[in-house]
């Protein structure tokens, strides 16, 4: 599609009035969303002295500094965090897709025994989860507590993600698996060099939809982990959100509470990765990948 | 040995076998993701019997002695359950009118666009605030809409009355749908895109031919075609009308207290888990996700009444 502009010959022109309502909403969105991200990176890089002088908040420093990232960067606890997230999503992304694969792989290929009894299985949880007290008492029986399998072993399959692949699987042209087969092709085979070579976009999805759940995941952490193992997110929610002192173990100064461009810092980094991440895959979404599960 | 050769099948048409082993590749295949339903679905709904059980920790989940429907009974007369009942179902309310709406609006507005580049990067920033989690969500808020935040800075600057919104009880549930619109509403649009993008574009040529203007097109044309789509949304959103944002509501309940922030997931949390009223807890849970899966399944029905299709056949 060009980006010139389209518009089917049936169609009226516009008014002025409609176009320029259009126009406000459509900046009233990007702003609304942007702003936000706009004042606390510009608080993260403002001098404290300042935020202070304009009571709390920067929507442009005048003095851009890298300190407050400086002094979270150095060691302590926002570091070990940092490691902690990026090491539970690597793994834990790697450890879902695999499964996830597999089993919608699986339930996609027609006849496939106990095909059918297992997708009712999987699909029923998705009407009656278990609760969280439940899981809560099978991570302490099966000994997981503080450990960092808490926080993907309970969460590595997603019902909705399985049904995007197992769709996406099934949309898959069965000529291509039956010349496959006739070349001797084994189940392994196919799903190795025909189904996953030709369903990067949902790959890609479905990773990024995991990804995103480990990084953004910060209760389990809470309930599972000791308060020296947590990750990212729940470092960010005890210091910021909840307001207790940051200070003491990471920067050392012996400072009360943390000042609010740390505070800003360490969200910025606990967002940057996402954002990061998100024009490369962005473009999928509206590649279809998503509604071929809404409508099986 | 099924795999081998020609056979027939229940109905006695012939089969092409499949090759040597296929069956069993697929079972191995199937096996990680199946086990761990088994064990952390299946396995975890066992531990639903606590619910019937006074949670002894020395005993353990199997030792603890049975007490019947005892906590179901507390948890009839414990007035503070019912306050997170109240506070649940009024969030929800709140969220289905005032949530429900945003993402078809945008959507509509988004489809409506000509120019395929100004649609697709407002899109882009749309769906952004979707990856983002509720604790940068809640603390952004906290950075817009605090004490100190820029929008008082905004208003004090010119002389103007601060608002008091975070951390005011009165203000908590606006707050919350606000909060939920930021986050989801342009994410909810894909559903709504995609369904509009599936209406026969010869419909509406049909009617602009035959004299209907844009009003009429909308409504004779859009909003039959989508029809389906917003009522497997209202359903889905019916069974999920008793979890209101779990994450969202422990971030900030101790903002605002347990008066105005309480619903029945963080009331679980807070009797269950810090507590240690383990069945207590597990009913109160048990409960909603009986009440849950009931919904949906009404809903459907009705849905199929209507001559609608549904979340399932």
């Amino acid at each position: 599609m060009s980006a010139q502009a389209y518009r089917p010959g049936w169609m009226e022109k516009p008014k002025p009035v409609t176009q320029a309502g259009k126009a406000v909403a459509l900046t009233a969105v990007v702003l609304l969303v942007c702003v936000p991200f706009l004042v606390i990176v510009s608080t993260s890089l403002a001098s404290q002295r300042e935020v202070v002088a304009n009571g709390g908040w920067v929507l442009w420093p005048e003095h851009p500094t890298l300190k407050a990232y400086r002094d979270i960067l150095d060691g302590g606890i926002v570091t070990h965090a940092l490691g902690v997230s990026a090491g539970v999503t690597f793994v834990g992304t790697l450890l879902s897709l695999a499964c996830t694969v597999t089993l919608a792989y699986a339930l996609s290929r027609p006849g496939a025994t106990g095909g059918r009894p297992v997708l009712l299985l999987v699909l029923f949880t998705f009407l009656f989860p278990p609760g969280m007290i439940p899981n809560f008492l099978l991570v302490k029986e099966l000994g997981l507590l503080d450990s960092y399998g808490s926080l993907v072993l309970p969460v590595l399959v997603n019902v909705f993600n399985l049904v995007v692949l197992r769709g996406f699987f099934q949309g898959i042209p069965e000529e291509l698996y039956e010349a496959a087969r006739l070349d001797g092709a084994g189940d392994l085979r196919v799903l190795w060099s025909i189904v996953l070579p030709l369903s990067k976009a949902a790959l890609a999805v479905v990773g990024l939809f995991y990804a995103v759940a480990y990084w953004n995941s910060w209760f389990y952490a809470s309930l599972y982990l000791e308060s020296d193992h947590w990750p990212l997110q729940q470092v960010l929610r005890t210091y910021v959100v909840a307001g207790s002192g940051l200070t003491d173990q990471t920067l050392g100064d012996g400072t009360v509470n943390a000042p609010q461009t740390v505070q800003m810092a360490v969200l910025v980094i606990a967002t940057v990765p996402i954002l990061a991440v998100y024009p490369f895959l962005q473009k999928y979404f509206t590649k279809g990948v998503l509604t071929g599960a809404v409508k099986s | 040995m099924a795999a081998m050769g020609v056979r027939n099948d229940r109905k006695g048409f012939q089969r092409r076998a499949a090759p040597a082993g296929r069956g069993r590749a697929l079972i191995l295949l199937m096996l990680p993701g199946l086990a761990y339903f088994l064990v952390f679905h299946y396995g975890a709904l066992l531990g639903n019997v606590i619910a019937f059980k006074e949670y002894v920790p020395f005993d353990g989940l199997w030792g603890s002695p049975w007490v019947g429907l005892g906590n179901f009974q507390r948890m009839f007369g414990d007035a503070e359950f019912w306050d997170a009942v109240l506070n649940t179902v009024w969030i929800a309310l709140l969220q289905l009118v005032f949530y429900f709406p945003v993402p078809l609006a945008l959507a509509l507005l988004l489809h409506s666009l000509t120019r395929s580049t100004v649609r697709r990067f407002v899109q882009s920033v749309a769906y952004l605030p979707h990856f983002i989690s509720w604790v940068i969500v809640v603390a952004l808020f906290q950075q817009v809409l605090g004490d100190t935040g820029m929008l008082n800075g905004y208003l004090g600057d010119a002389g103007l009355h601060t608002v008091d919104i975070i951390g005011n009880p009165d203000a908590f549930r606006p707050l919350v749908v606000a909060q939920v619109i930021w986050k989801d509403a342009g994410w909810g649009t894909i559903i709504f895109l995609a369904a509009l993008t599936q209406v026969d574009e010869q419909r509406y040529e049909a009617a602009a031919i035959d004299g209907a203007g844009p009003w009429r097109r909308f409504w004779h044309v859009t909003l039959p075609a989508i029809r389906p789509v917003v009522v497997l949304l209202l359903i889905m959103r019916l069974g999920d009308i008793l979890s209101v944002g779990f994450e969202q509501m422990l971030l900030q309940r101790d903002a605002v207290g347990p008066q105005a922030a309480e619903v029945i997931d963080t009331f679980v949390y807070f009797r269950g888990i810090v507590g240690g009223d383990y069945g207590y807890a597990a009913a109160a849970g048990l409960c909603k996700g009986l009440i849950g899966a009931l919904l949906v399944y009404v809903a459907n029905k009705v849905a199929h009444r209507l001559g609608e299709q549904g979340v399932y056949a």
